[in-house]
This record gives C-alpha cells, structure tokens and sequence, in this order.
C-alpha cells in the first residue's frame, strides 16, 4: 500500500508523513548512506570512541543519524534502544519563527523547506529548534555548509512521486511514508499490538507535539529515554518576535523606505526645476 | 537453507545462535520481523547483545565455541521431557535405525579411531541391513542399537547443569531457552535456527550444524512452514560459489571430488554413488558434466574425459589455509588473487603475508589497492628482500558487471549492467575468460597427451557485441544443461542422460534456462500483497503465492522449501499450521504452493528406487532424515573445547576435537589460559564487509563506522582500569593489536568452569593501508586451527590478553 504512495499534486494541503517504526530499526544506518548521497552532502568523520552512533549529533552536513541508546540492566537483557533522528517538520516550527530571512519557511504538504539562497546562516534557527535537527557550520570553507541544512524530508523526490530516498532503502521497510491520518492510525494500532508484545511503554510520538509533527515515531519507551521533549514548546518570546515585532520592524523598515523614495522623488522634483539648465544636464548624464 | 526467507513468517520461535542476521543480512531480517510481527518468540543465544538482539524477545549470552554443549542439551531436554515429534522421528528420520553393534563411543572417542593416522576407520559406523540390503528399524525405538538410543544414551550426559558449566548460561535459563524451543517438537508448530559464521568458524565448524540438524529433526522442524536452518552465507553470491564449486573437494552441484585411487569413471562413480535415494542419478549428472567441460572430446571411448580431471592425493587437502602453508613450503610459486585480501582477512595474517612475500609472481584483481596487493608495504616488512612479481588487473565492481548471484535461499537472481566499468577495468569473469584463451593458445600445438585437458576444455564464451565481455547467457545455458545433438536446452535434471547426449555444467541450476531466450533468473513476478505494509501472507486455504514462485529461480527445480514432503504427515495431509504441500488424491500426485520436494509415489507405496511414499529426505538413503550421519570427524556431534580454551573439557577426556588440523609453522602459535586468560571472537559489522577494502574506501560507509574497537564488559574493564574510549592492547599468541575500548553492558562475565570468564569482541574490518580511515588487522590474533571436513578456521574462539595501552591516544 505505502510502497507506490504519492502525494495528490492537485492539493498541496494534504499532509505527508514519514513514520519511523523503531522497534523494527536494525540501526543499519542505510538511511544515512542514502541521505547524504542523494543530497549530495559532504563526508564528516566524526565518530566518538565507545560507540556505534556514527555522528555525536546531526550537523549542516550530515541530515540523518541513527542515535543508539543503552539502557543497562542490572539483570538479563537490556535494552539497546535505535532512533532515526532528523528534522521533525513540525507544524509550529521553531526554525521558520526564529529565520529572519523567511528563508525557512511552511511548505507544500506540511514540509518545512529551507531556501538555502535566502539563508544567511545568522544560525538563529539553531537554539530555536526542539530537536536539534538544523545546524549551521562556520568552521568550514564549504559555502553551502556555512548555511542552514536539514532534512527536507526529499522534497525533491516526493513532489515528483518518488519516495524520500531513507524510506526507499530501509530494509527491513521500519521507515514509512505516506498520508499523515493513515500513517497516524497505523502507528496507534502498532502500539497496541507492541504493548500485547510485552512492550509495555511503547507509545507514538509525534501525532500532536508542536501542532502535528511530520516526522512520526513508534517508540518503545517514552520520548525522554530518546532524548526527545516530551511536550516540546516554542518559546512565547520567540513567537512574539516573528509575529509580535518583525512585522513592527518590518512595517517599520517598509515607513523608513517608503520615506526615502518620497525624499528622494520629492527631492529631484525640487532640484530638477530649481536648477541651473547645465547643472540638469550634467546630473542626466549621470543617470544614462 | 533450507528455507526461503519468505517463509520465515510462519515460524513460531526463531533462533539465532552464530547468526547477527540485522547487523550481516539485513535485507533478510524482514522476514524474521514479519515472524515477530505474527507472533513469534525471536531468541539470540550469542555472546554479545547485538543489533540482532536489540530486536529479539530474548538474548542469552553465553561462551563462544560451547555451541554443541548448549544444542546437545537441547536434544537431551527433548528426548527426556518426551517434547519430540514423535511420528516425524519414527517415520522421516533414521531415529530407528538400528547400528552396527560394534558402534561405540567412550571419553570423547568413537570406535574406529586410529591416534597414529589421527583418522577415524568408520567401518563401524553403518547401519544393520537385512539379507535384501534393507535396514533393519525398530519402530519403538527401544533397540539399544538403534540410532535413538544412542543419541539418548549420548547426549544423556547433556544436562542442563553441565550445559551451564560448559556455557555460562545459568540452569534456570537454559530450561526457559529448552521450554521455547522443544514447545515446537509437535506438528502444526515450528522453529527455525538461523546461523552464519558464528557456527562455522571452529575447529568443529561442520559438527556444529549437524548437531542443529539432528534437534531440529527430533523437533519435526525440518521441511515444513516456518521451520528449517536457516544458514546465511557470508557474500552476496557464496552460496552460487558453493553450488559452482569454487572449493577442492567438490565438482558442480555436490558430485565429489575424485582422487587418486578412482582408477575409472566407472569406479568413482561405484564408489560415490548413494544409493537407495534420488542420488543414484548422479552418472547422469556427473557424465553431462564432463560433456560441458570437454564437449566433442568427452567420448564414450574416453570415460567423458574423466582422466582430464585433475584428482587430489591420498589424505591431501587443498584448501585456503592449504594454499598459504604451501607458499610458504615454497611448494606453490605463483597466486592468482582476485576479489579478496587475504593479508587482513585471513587467519593468522602475519603468516599469511609472510607467505605472499615468497611468491614468485602474484596475479592480484580488484576494485581498489588492498594490504594484499601492497603487503609490502605493512609494518615490518622490508620491500628490499622481497622478490615477488605483482601484476595488477583493475577489476570491474558489481554495478559494472552482468551475471546472476545465488543468494541464501538458493535464488538465482539475474542482475544487469547499470554502467560500463571504468576505463580499463574488466570484469572478473571477462579476466579470466581471457587468461583462459591465453593458455589455450600457448598449448595449441602440444601433442602431448598431458595437455589434452586444457586443449581440449570448451572455453568460448566471447561476446561479439561486446569484446569487453564475455557471454553470460552462454555460461548460464551451459550450466543450465542442453541436449548436445539438438542444443536445445534441458527444462529439468530428470532429461540428463549418462550416455553423453546431454551436457550440463551444474544439475541443480538445470530449469533457470529451460528454453532458448528464457532466463527465469531474471524473472520478476512477485504474488499480490495482501497486508497493507506491501508484503504477502501464507494463507490457511494455500490461496496465497507467499513463496513468490515467479521471482528468481531457486535450486532446485524452482522449490523454495527442501524437502517439504515433511510438511505432510505420512498418509500426504498437510500437518502445518499453512499448507507447503499434499497428496492430491484425485489427481494421484503431489501438489502445493511449493513445488512438492517428492519423488513421484504415493504415501502408501515404495518408489522403484526404495525410498517409502511417506520418506520426505530423497537426498539421504531410503529417504530418512540423517540423525545419525556419518563425516570425517564423527557419526554424531559431541562437545570439545576449542583449540584454545579457558577450561578443561568437563565431558570428556578428549579435550579437542581429534581430528583437529593446524599446521606446524613458526608463525602456528598457541596460548594457554596462563597467559591468555580471555576468551576472544571477532565479527563483522553491518557498516563494512570483510577486509573493508571495500568498504572503507567509500566515504559515506567510512563516517558510518570509522573507529576500530574492541568490546567488553562493563566487569572486565572495572578490574583492568579501562574506561570507554581508552586505547588498549589485545594479544594473542600469534600477535598484538591496539585498539579503542567499548566498554558494554551488551556483553556479560560468564560462569565457566565454575570460574568468572569474559568474552571480549573484536571487528575484522580494519587495516592500516587501504581506505579512509585504518586501525589494526584483528586476524593478527586469530588462529589457523582448523576442522577436517572444509579446513574452516578458529576465528570464533580463541584465547587472548587484554591490557591499557600506555602513549596512544
């Protein structure tokens, strides 16, 4: 059923999901390979010793990561926890309140895109993201890296009937793709065939945090042994500066422009007819 | 396999006991979630708590290489709790066989065992038969001599209390573990027992999976839905390998190797023919065989060219290990070398590349520079004294070539061409198409009767459209089998002929070509889904195409499931919980969802060839399963330590296996537990293959797994002052290594012996030359001990040391 899924071009409201079934992630890591090689991004190795987590976090570069959780227990087995970890696309997204360029912004399907031309990579989106999931990188010559990256949940592929391309090579199909509802249904009714499993805190994440997230989750504990906020919040103070004061400062901005091009229209009107005829001239020249 | 991956869902526990199958065949690990999914108890019995058992519902951790104690066990657990499939033992194995009297066993020794030739004579090892060649049975399995009561007098001594001794595993688990596993010993339920490397790589590699084969045939798990042993080959193509016989003691499709005392083709085949089951035709297939090789020269008059091929010497072996000992002998000059780097992947690699150091010349094919190509190179080494000739053929990789790969479940599937190989490269197949060609030339002329082998082998595969490569379709109808005067190809084995007018390079791949342009290899006809995930489930009615039989082609004879004639009770109704196959009255044959495994009888008759309607193992005398079977080590598996090994043997006297093999030279060096007081395993990772040659060198897999390391206990590290992250030093008797500390609670200190003992892990796929990022060769510590029936060698359990490092870091 998911594996032909696309999206209806004709309606761009629909919401598109990926869901990340993790008591089915092997942590192969496959999702990374195939991120980075269809977005072409740049190799960084960075692997801290001790561990089978490939990077200690995301980065510009590198849109997807599997993070491996331990949870030792005294007796018999533990757990050892995989979570595919990337850019959430939440409907209230902390990264498009915080982008001052309106580089990031709400896009066709519920995905939150990133408009790397408009990026200045002032890294305000950084601090304001829930989640870690979008860095910008100073430290490199690298001038796309130098900008905002995240996973744009392959908008690329989606918008042309293809699926995000870690959907298209997980093997073991634990990432899946498709109408946000139905994904969502599938995950309630997965939960309860997991907690009759014996997996007792098994829970979705994901249907209502920040409005509706379009990276969905079935985990087997609760979000916080996965480092995730268990009731994520945007800051009222960042929202009031998008929403409250931007638009002030911008209104602002707009007034003292459109004072400018009066000034300087009400100002050649004054010394074109006050003139001297030669000193016209030479000031027409200066226009050609 | 035994199985098909598609049919790993009807399952109702599956074990993986020496399979990482999530971390090493992921793509097949689907299926046993699709197992999980509806129900199964997934179980890991390994020593480290892998990604495999981060999915599991259980794992229990436990002493590598004490694999038969624990299986022993189980069988024990079986027999005395009465949780066998009674009706499948009496009537589908040869449980009740009766033995020849003078059968014994005593201290870790079978009868027949000669110290001085370290061989077992296993005249003693056969079945009684009456005076119409038939074995004498005893349905009631109560005969002393009966196969069923020496296993139960045998493995009688397996209880759990000494499983946990030899194990680790404590009693109260290896009865929850015996309790999941015997809950299958009944019909309608099933088991499978998915294994890879960690079986394999010991001194009783072999003996090791025969001791699963006899559990599962107690427990009815072999041949039916969701059943079987599942045995996930190393490579994308190994089994293919297998199959084709890339091995010395082996021909195309399992026919044996001759040797030196088969005076004629008549004679090798009186001596190697099996009777009483389907392989009385291997005349047939082993004659066609010879009529592919050697074509119009293969005559009645010549034997089929029998004396063309080359036979092995009295008591000789010619394995990997053979050939590297042999290099060093000075016996062998010259390697061609393609696709593998034996200086990291090998055992013992110091001595191995201290033997590419005395080749004269070396052939060495593949995608990247490796630490074989450039063994000169290592640390250590001085290029000054080395004399060996390298000669460098850039090889095509598996996106630039065409062809088929024969993955675990016996699929053929074919794979096209994506893109030309890059400028010079070849494919291997083109490579050594080519050498071929070459040496033909050379002995064109030769009158010499000796070089008729070569002169006369059919070796014209060139590809006129493409003179860069070579013709697969032509290999793959050659495999297939055609007949010779009309060279129509063969639909099945069963038109090979022993008369020399069929040909047929591999009998079990005969059908993957049935008719001129049909290659079912390439065929891509999956069943409809009929879950909402996409994929296809086995269907009560047998409505369901769930074995997907129009994708790929299985060996053999398009069948996914062997001998599924067991998923039949005697009488031919179906006794699992889905339906494989069944007698159709109506119609007088066998018929299924599978395509029925079963010579063409009823239940209730005797098939010409002997074997009972209501056998299901047409591969084994008399169509029984062999519980009771005999190889070169021993008719039955029993427990023996490793070559290197914490403890004593706590069964026997007998502390290694006896036929145990090593090989005498001064880099054959081995450790006691004084010195080398750990037990060590090595192991591959999902992010890398083998060497890593491969692997390493592409950036994208080298930031997926960059740092090389070795894993312990949280316990271990406590008392030698290892905190994660700290570099320290792994040695064995053979070699040191330096490597970064992964300090886990995924692996446990384990009660051996009556002493604590850890494990300690190590990967194998780094080196110091090759890729992005480099570390230290793991096989620097492992051992060249290794089985008699394959020469497999002890990677999986040996003894080392483990201490901080001091200045690195």
């Amino acid at each position: 059923m998911w594996e032909s899924w696309k999206p209806d071009p004709s309606n761009k409201q629909q919401q598109v999901a990926m869901l990340v079934d993790t008591s089915e992630c092997i942590g192969c890591k496959a999702c990374e390979v195939a991120c980075k090689q269809w977005n072409e991004n740049e190799v960084r190795i960075n692997q801290e010793p001790g561990t089978y987590q490939s990077h200690p976090s995301l980065d510009s570069q590198t849109w997807t990561i599997i993070k491996f959780i331990e949870q030792p227990e005294a007796e018999g087995m533990g757990q050892w926890l995989m979570q595919k970890h990337n850019c959430m696309h939440c409907t209230e997204a902390g990264c498009v309140t915080a982008c001052p360029t309106d580089a990031l912004q709400y896009g066709d399907y519920g995905v939150v895109t990133l408009d790397q031309d408009s990026c200045i990579g002032c890294g305000y989106c950084e601090p304001a993201c829930p989640f870690d999931a979008i860095h910008v990188d100073k430290s490199t010559f690298n001038q796309s890296a130098q900008k905002a990256g995240k996973c744009t949940l392959c908008f690329d592929r989606i918008s042309n009937a293809m699926q995000p391309a870690c959907v298209k090579t997980c093997p073991t199909d634990c990432i899946k793709y498709g109408d946000r509802d139905q994904l969502i249904a599938w995950a309630y009714e997965r939960v309860e065939q997991l907690k009759a499993m014996g997996y007792k805190n098994a829970t979705v994440y994901g249907d209502k945090e920040l409005g509706g997230l379009h990276e969905l989750y079935v985990l087997l504990e609760g979000p916080e042994t996965y480092d995730l906020p268990v009731e994520p919040k945007l800051s009222k103070r960042l929202t009031f500066w998008k929403y409250g004061l931007q638009p002030i400062g911008k209104a602002l901005l707009g007034t003292a422009i459109f004072g400018m091009i009066i000034n300087w229209v009400a100002a050649r009107r004054t010394f074109k007819g006050g003139l001297h005829p030669h000193e016209a001239e030479a000031g027409s020249t200066m226009h050609d | 396999m035994t199985t098909s991956f598609w049919d790993l869902q009807n399952a109702d526990v599956v074990v993986f006991m020496g399979s990482n199958a999530a971390e090493n065949h992921p793509i097949s690990f689907k299926w046993f979630l699709r197992a999980k999914q509806k129900g199964a108890k997934v179980i890991v019995v390994d020593p480290r708590y892998t990604r495999t058992a981060s999915k599991a519902d259980w794992w229990v951790p436990f002493r590598s290489g004490s694999d038969i104690a624990v299986l022993g066990g189980l069988i024990n657990y079986a027999i005395t709790h009465n949780k066998f499939h009674h009706e499948y033992v009496v009537k589908y194995t040869n449980a009740g066989l009766l033995v020849n009297p003078n059968f014994t066993f005593d201290e870790g020794i079978f009868s027949g065992w000669d110290p001085e030739a370290k061989k077992y004579n296993t005249s003693t090892w056969g079945f009684q038969t009456d005076e119409n060649g038939l074995p004498k049975e005893d349905p009631t399995l109560q005969d002393p001599h009966s196969v069923f009561q020496h296993i139960k007098r045998i493995y009688g001594e397996y209880t759990p209390e000494k499983v946990s001794e030899i194990s680790g595993i404590p009693v109260e688990d290896f009865v929850k573990l015996a309790e999941y596993v015997t809950s299958t010993g009944q019909a309608g339920k099933s088991a499978v027992f998915a294994y890879a490397m960690g079986w394999t790589q010991h001194t009783k590699g072999v003996q090791n999976i025969r001791c699963s084969t006899i559990l599962q045939m107690l427990l009815g798990n072999i041949g039916v839905p969701g059943g079987g042993i599942a045995a996930l080959r190393g490579h994308a193509n190994v089994q293919g390998a297998t199959d084709l016989a890339v091995l010395y003691h082996d021909l195309p499709g399992y026919l044996g190797q001759p040797n030196e005392a088969h005076k004629s083709l008549q004679d090798f085949l009186d001596k190697t023919t099996a009777k009483s089951s389907y392989w009385v035709n291997k005349p047939k297939f082993f004659t066609s065989l010879l009529k592919a090789w050697w074509g119009d020269h293969a005559t009645k008059e010549n034997e089929f060219g029998f004396h063309y091929i080359p036979k092995m010497a009295g008591g000789e072996t010619y394995s990997h290990y053979d050939i590297f000992q042999s290099i060093l002998d000075g016996k062998v000059k010259g390697l061609l070398n393609f696709g593998q780097n034996p200086a990291v992947g090998s055992a013992n690699a110091r001595k191995v590349q201290a033997a590419l150091a005395q080749l004269d010349w070396m052939v060495f094919a593949d995608l990247f520079m490796n630490e074989t190509g450039e063994f000169w190179k290592l640390d250590g080494v001085d290029p000054a004294t080395i004399q060996t000739e390298v000669i460098m053929l850039p090889a095509a990789g598996p996106l630039e070539k065409e062809g088929s790969f024969t993955n675990s479940h016996r699929l053929l599937q074919w794979k096209h061409k994506a893109i030309e190989p890059l400028g010079e490269s070849r494919s291997d197949g083109w490579l050594i198409h080519e050498i071929g060609k070459r040496v033909q030339k050379l002995y064109a002329s030769s009158a010499a009767k000796k070089d008729e082998p070569i002169k006369y082998l059919v070796w014209d595969y060139d590809n006129p459209e493409h003179p860069n490569d070579f013709d697969h379709i032509k290999v793959l109808k050659e495999m297939n089998g055609f007949d010779v005067a009309t060279g129509k190809p063969l639909s099945s084995f069963a038109q090979m002929k022993d008369d020399g007018s069929t040909a047929g390079g591999c009998w079990i791949y005969t059908g993957v070509y049935p008719e001129e342009g049909v290659n079912k290899a390439d065929a891509r006809k999956r069943a409809a889904p009929n879950r909402p995930e996409g994929w296809t489930e086995a269907k009560t009615d047998g409505s369901a195409d769930y074995l997907h039989k129009g994708y790929g082609f299985a060996w053999p004879a398009n069948r996914r499931v062997l001998y599924n004639r067991a998923s039949a009770d005697p009488q031919g109704k179906s006794w699992g919980k889905v339906p494989l196959v069944w007698w159709d009255e109506a119609q007088a044959k066998w018929v299924g969802v599978d395509v029925p495994d079963m010579l063409p009888v009823a239940p209730d008759k005797v098939h010409a060839l002997g074997v009972r309607g209501d056998s299901p193992f047409i591969m084994k005398p008399w169509g029984l399963g062999g519980i009771f079977g005999a190889l070169a080590d021993g008719p039955l598996p029993v427990h023996y330590e490793p070559k290197e090994s914490p403890i004593a043997n706590p069964l026997y006297k007998q502390q290694n296996i006896p036929t145990l093999r090593t090989y005498g030279s001064k880099f054959d060096k081995f450790g006691t537990v004084d010195e080398f007081p750990y037990v060590a395993t090595t192991y591959r990772l999902t992010e890398h293959q083998t060497s890593g040659a491969m692997t390493r060198t592409l950036p994208f897999l080298a930031e997926a797994f960059n740092k090389y390391f070795v894993e312990l206990n949280r316990e271990l590290a406590k008392e030698k002052d290892i905190k994660n992250g700290d570099w320290v030093e792994v040695e064995s008797a053979r070699g040191k290594v330096t490597a970064q500390a992964m300090v886990t609670s995924r692996m446990k200190p384990l009660k051996v012996g009556g002493k604590t003992t850890h494990v300690v892990g190590l990967p194998i796929h780094w080196s110091p030359l090759s890729g992005h990022v480099h570390g230290d060769i793991t096989n620097t510590l492992t051992p060249q001990a290794v089985d008699v029936n394959v020469q497999i060698q002890e990677t999986k359990a040996f003894l080392v040391n483990i201490r901080k490092a001091n200045g690195k870091g």
